[in-house]
């Protein structure tokens, strides 16, 4: 185990960041672990939802951005429902995953890419077009789509549709993302 | 008028910010000023001195302090001063500490602010004049309110002291939440063993008279001599002839009447005694489950009643009591944990209270002694704790601790286990509270002894699996997510104000807290004493308590009556209001606006006037502001007073 | 009813592919209720979980978009039968109220946009606006005693203090309807609990978990079928129902409903208004016995 120095390790403008895009004030934690108690993805966690809370808290900033459980988190709001303290545990979460991007982390991978592709598709059509979005999927992943099976089920109940369904202003949303994208760059 | 100044540094607290030297040199530029300095500690004994002397050396007419709040000093500076001769409200006090020193850091700003109340301080004292308080006689009797152990200590104190005591209780037995409960921690002795005998002191103690069952619906007077309105509420019983002989209860056929006693586990009959160690054990009808009360029909406690006390027609009756002192022991109500939907919320019959669970331990319980879940009546093998129930919870409006949750679960774990030696409890906790004299020995031993598994984090849910509960909390310490499977949950409930409690702090005149606790005079050198004379505290109404706490402010309540009492006679503060009858045109305005009914109308030679009853008058001022003839005035804040200090400050 | 119900609705991606039943039963309730619907014309993807793990105000600007027009529409509210896109059109009403993030959403939009738009789920309306009692005496072929479990999901009704919708841990909303459409309503005690979300694709292990204990406490509490409101979770539960029993083990043959196909049942509509067909674990047997008039309930005990 690594020994940390509370004081040298402590990442103030890490804090600061938290708290400001959160509007959560990370000190009103007394680290009951209700959040972890309720928290149905903690089977998944490589760090708790109550033991992220306490490294930001402690501003250890990388370990934090590293969590492969920042991807795993579905924000269902059991934390933040249930919070004590009320916290929005949640919104920490999802801010802590802004930072993470932007920082380059991506967790282990999966999850990300297929929020990624989830966009990639709203970007290009407006809506999400479910078959687009399997197919940059499987390609960005190499995976094969193990969903395969669901297929002679599915097909026949005309859920799945090969075109994405058109809407006019397709453009105007492509232009959100990217005007995003140059605001991010700057 | 000679007036003399002095600036105190109270240490670093004031002088830090405050130049006090420039305020005493300005000071000393003030019309009447002939003497200003500035001095270390004022309230010390030299301090105290250097006034002392000040007053003599320069024959003195008045004193002004500019130090701390006069909450904190006033009293112990008007005694200097009464030390050197001067009547005690020649004096004044400006506050340069809370109101300055410690609020801002612009020394100069601080400086020139001191200044201007040292101002105003001198030229309101120029017209002070001196005030005589008068002597009246107390009525030596004093009322406690509530019989639970803090009242019951407080009531058999001033007795044993030779006091009579009116002692009130709501319910229609005394001993309150300690005598629902099993066993005491950290001895683990028998609950009613030890508070049963001083029931019963209460009950033949010839200086105790007892009103079960009744309310305090009114309260009038002051300290020395209050005159209290008691509500007896209607039992529908004779209780000067009912003998508690329970033959009533055993053949009343309404079998669903509400159980509080044994916190509703389970149902009692409409007329009933709570229980057999009750005092006074008298039986009582619950009119919301008695059939004759609400149709007119049965009638079979009437014909059962060997002493013939069944009266369906009684109704509420009223007692006026004349007391000096009054302690208020009216405790505390268990937070209502339905408000958490994640623990079912009242839906899952296996998750109980801790008191409810107490009432299942005890042998005069309603499962006589045996651990049973409420669902299917079965000894539970896996007991589950959950601490901090309403207690350090921003999220239900509860973020204080109630403090004793932590020894009572201890004490539960130990008695599942003497109880049910194969049964295996776990308790949830944030933090061990355990102060006390051995305390955390206890909370020890139920680890070391008794095997009880302490896991440490809250718990975010209980849901039904099978016949079991299942219980998900955090072992923050293991840093994951548990579960646990339970035959039975009990939540440690924390403690909230009484449900009357604001509701009596009106009629009483005392102040309380945001959540209903009733506030002490002072956090620290007050604990029993309110800011109203003559209303004292006992127990869990000033803030959650446990036994041991309640008892020692039982007795500290009746030492503080004891110690009021040893004098025959009080003298009134002449800080109240008086009547110009020269004046005053009749209006009654005053009399209509008084909330303490201390203003009356007289006759003068044919005319309506204003008298003010100098006892009953609190000083609040209401009447003076309301005067349109300026005809009142409250003695030490008089118009003139008040505006001498406003043209001080105003001047530029 | 006389007073008339008008809202502008959003249908949601899902409602063109997944959820198609839930889209073609919500509107054919609502015109059975005479609750008159608009679509939101040119209305785009919501951008779901993935943007708002993104950027706070991505998300919001494309929610923002769709609120605009409503706001065009001559509407004051607004309508959606999926809860996550219900969640996204609430975050971005209520953040926008903050001026600062309001000038970074309109920022990244073509124009500004007007969100205060009072928006809710069709459940929602259906509880609040209608009224069960009022849905009760539109009933015309009662369910028969159908043992039914309510599952919610998780965002429904959380985070509380921006969805303001129903008892955050026990909602009773759809447990009601389901009585007073006769059926037998069983407490299902995890109500709220996520079902997996849209893990199904990258983390598929999850969902087998997390839906598969959702549907053994199903089963465990004796019910014949449980009702959703939400496509997530009708497709984790039902679309996935084989792998799920595949992964674990497990042998359930749940019907998993959305509400308003029930509620059309009970309406009086036909199987195939209400996508009956679209339900990839086959309901037949349910809605055989229904049919022929069988108390389901006594054929469940």
């Amino acid at each position: 185990m690594k020994v940390i120095n509370i004081n040298s390790s402590y990442n103030s403008d890490f804090v600061k960041q938290v708290e400001e895009e959160s509007g959560q004030k990370l000190n009103l934690c007394y680290q009951c672990g209700k959040c972890t108690a309720g928290c149905p993805y903690t089977d998944e966690y490589d760090i708790s939802v109550s033991q992220i809370m306490r490294l930001a808290q402690a501003g250890q900033k990388e370990k934090v951005l590293q969590a492969n459980s920042l991807w795993l988190c579905a924000t269902c709001e059991s934390c933040t429902a249930r919070c004590p303290n009320e916290i929005d545990v949640a919104r920490i979460m999802d801010v802590l995953r802004h930072m993470a991007r932007r920082e380059g982390h991506g967790g282990t991978g999966r999850v990300k890419t297929f929020w990624d592709s989830f966009l990639s598709s709203v970007k290009s059509n407006g809506r999400v077009f479910e078959v687009g979005l399997l197919v940059n999927y499987i390609s960005h992943t190499g995976r094969f789509w193990t969903d395969i099976g669901l297929g002679p089920k599915v097909l026949p109940k005309g859920k799945i549709h090969f075109k994405p369904t058109e809407m006019q202003g397709k453009k105007e949303v492509a232009k959100i993302f990217m005007r995003f994208k140059e605001e991010s760059a700057k | 008028m000679k007036i003399g100044v002095f600036v105190c540094h109270c240490g670093s607290n004031i002088e830090a910010t405050v130049d006090t030297a420039a305020v005493a040199a300005a000071a000393r530029e003030f019309p009447g000023v002939v003497f200003a300095t500035d001095t270390m500690y004022t309230c010390s004994e030299p301090g105290q001195d250097e006034i002392v002397e000040a007053i003599k050396e320069h024959n003195l007419g008045g004193v002004v302090v500019a130090s701390c709040t006069p909450r904190m000093h006033e009293q112990t500076f008007r005694r200097t001063v009464e030390r050197a001769g001067l009547n005690k409200y020649l004096f004044e006090m400006a506050n340069i500490r809370e109101h300055v020193s410690w609020i801002g850091k612009d020394r100069e700003a601080n400086t020139n602010k001191s200044v201007d109340l040292v101002r105003m301080a001198t030229e309101k004292l120029m017209r002070n004049r001196a005030l005589h308080p008068k002597k009246f006689t107390i009525n030596k009797r004093v009322l406690v309110i509530g019989g639970g152990v803090a009242g019951i200590q407080a009531a058999l104190d001033c007795a044993d002291g030779g006091l009579e005591v009116v002692l009130v209780e709501k319910t229609t037995t005394i001993g309150g939440k300690m005598a629902k409960l099993d066993k005491t921690f950290p001895t683990v002795d028998c609950s009613s063993c030890i508070l049963g005998p001083r029931m019963v002191d209460v009950a033949q103690h010839p200086n105790i008279t007892l009103y079960a069952y009744a309310e305090i619906e009114e309260i009038n007077g002051y300290v020395g001599n209050f005159e209290i309105k008691v509500k007896k509420k209607a039992t529908y019983v004779d209780w000067k002839n009912c003998t508690g002989c329970g033959i009533c209860m055993d053949k009343c056929p309404s079998k669903k009447a509400r159980d509080t006693f044994n916190e509703e586990i389970g149902f009692t009959k409409a007329i009933n005694i709570p229980f057999p160690q009750a005092i006074p054990k008298k039986a009582k009808i619950d009119p919301e489950f008695c059939t004759m009360l609400k149709k007119g029909k049965c009638g079979v406690c009437a014909k059962v009643c060997p002493s013939g006390c069944i009266d369906y027609e009684m109704k509420d009756e009223f007692v006026t009591e004349k007391v000096g002192a009054i302690v208020t022991a009216t405790g505390f109500d268990l937070f209502d944990w339905t408000v958490y939907g994640e623990y079912g919320g009242g839906r899952y019959p296996d998750v109980i209270t801790s008191l409810q669970y107490e009432r299942m331990l005890s042998a005069s319980g309603p499962t006589g002694g045996h651990i049973k879940r409420p669902s299917d009546g079965k000894e539970p093998k896996n007991v589950v704790f959950i601490q901090c129930v309403g207690s350090r919870d921003k999220s239900v409006g509860r973020p204080y601790c109630t403090g004793f949750c932590c020894m009572y679960t201890a004490k539960q774990a130990i008695l599942t286990k003497d109880h049910l030696p194969l049964s295996q409890s776990y308790v949830f906790y944030m933090d061990i509270r355990a102060t006390g004299k051995l305390y955390d020995e206890f909370t020890r031993r139920a680890m070391e002894e008794y095997d009880t598994n302490y896991i440490r984090g809250r718990v975010s849910m209980i849901y039904p699996k099978g016949d079991k509960l299942l219980v998900r909390g955090a072992d923050t310490l293991m840093g994951t997510q548990v579960e646990v499977d339970a035959d039975l949950v009990v939540l440690a409930v924390g403690a909230e104000a009484s449900a009357g409690a604001s509701g009596l702090a009106e009629k009483l005149r005392i102040s309380y807290d945001s959540y209903g606790f009733y506030m002490e005079g002072h956090p620290k050198l007050k604990p029993v004493e309110t800011n109203t004379a003559g209303v004292y505290l006992a127990g869990a109404c000033q803030g959650p308590k446990d036994i041991p706490s309640s008892v020692a402010q039982g007795s500290a309540a009746a030492s503080k009556v004891l110690g009021l009492f040893s004098k025959d006679q009080l003298e009134s503060d002449p800080q109240v209001s008086m009547v110009d009858i020269k004046r005053c045109i009749g209006c009654g305005k005053c009399i209509q606006t008084c909330p303490f009914g201390a203003i009356k109308e007289i006759d003068f030679r044919g005319m309506a006037k204003a008298d003010v009853i100098e006892t009953i008058c609190q000083g609040c001022g209401i009447c003076t502001s309301t005067c349109p003839q300026g005809a009142i005035q409250l003695q030490h804040a008089t118009d003139n007073q008040i505006l001498s200090e406003v043209n001080a400050l105003c001047q530029f | 009813m006389n007073t008339s119900l008008n809202y502008a609705y959003y249908p949601g991606c899902s409602s063109t592919g997944t959820s198609i039943e839930y889209d073609m039963s919500s509107r054919a309730v609502c015109a059975a209720l005479d609750i008159k619907l608009t679509d939101v014309p040119d209305w785009n993807c919501c951008g779901s979980t993935p943007a708002h793990t993104v950027d706070h105000s991505l998300s919001s600007a494309l929610s923002a978009r769709n609120l605009d027009q409503v706001s065009s529409m001559g509407l004051d509210s607004c309508i959606t039968p999926c809860p996550s896109c219900l969640a996204n059109l609430k975050t971005a009403s209520h953040r926008m109220e903050d001026k600062a993030f309001r000038d970074k959403v309109n920022n990244l939009l073509e124009k500004p946009a007007n969100t205060n738009i009072s928006t809710k789920s069709v459940l929602q309306i259906l509880v609040e606006d209608y009224g069960i009692e009022n849905i009760r005496k539109r009933v015309v072929k009662p369910l028969n005693g159908l043992v039914v479990g309510a599952y919610y999901g998780c965002i429904l009704n959380r985070p509380p203090h921006l969805m303001q919708f129903d008892d955050r841990e026990h909602p009773m909303a759809m447990d009601n309807i389901m009585e007073a459409l006769g059926a037998t309503v069983v407490p299902f005690p995890l109500k709220v609990e996520c079902c997996g979300a849209s893990f199904g694709i990258p983390r598929k292990d999850v969902v087998m978990r997390l839906s598969g204990k959702l549907l053994d406490t199903a089963e465990a509490i004796g019910a014949q079928a449980l009702v959703t409101a939400c496509p997530l979770c009708q497709m984790n539960l039902d679309m996935r129902q084989n792998q799920i029993n595949h992964a674990n083990g497990s042998h359930h043959n749940m019907p998993i409903f959305y509400f308003t196909q029930l509620l059309g049942l009970a309406l009086g509509l036909t199987e195939k208004e209400l996508g009956m067909n679209k339900l990839c674990v086959s309901p037949r047997t349910l809605l055989d016995a229904m049919a022929n008039g069988e108390n389901l309930k006594e054929k469940a005990a």
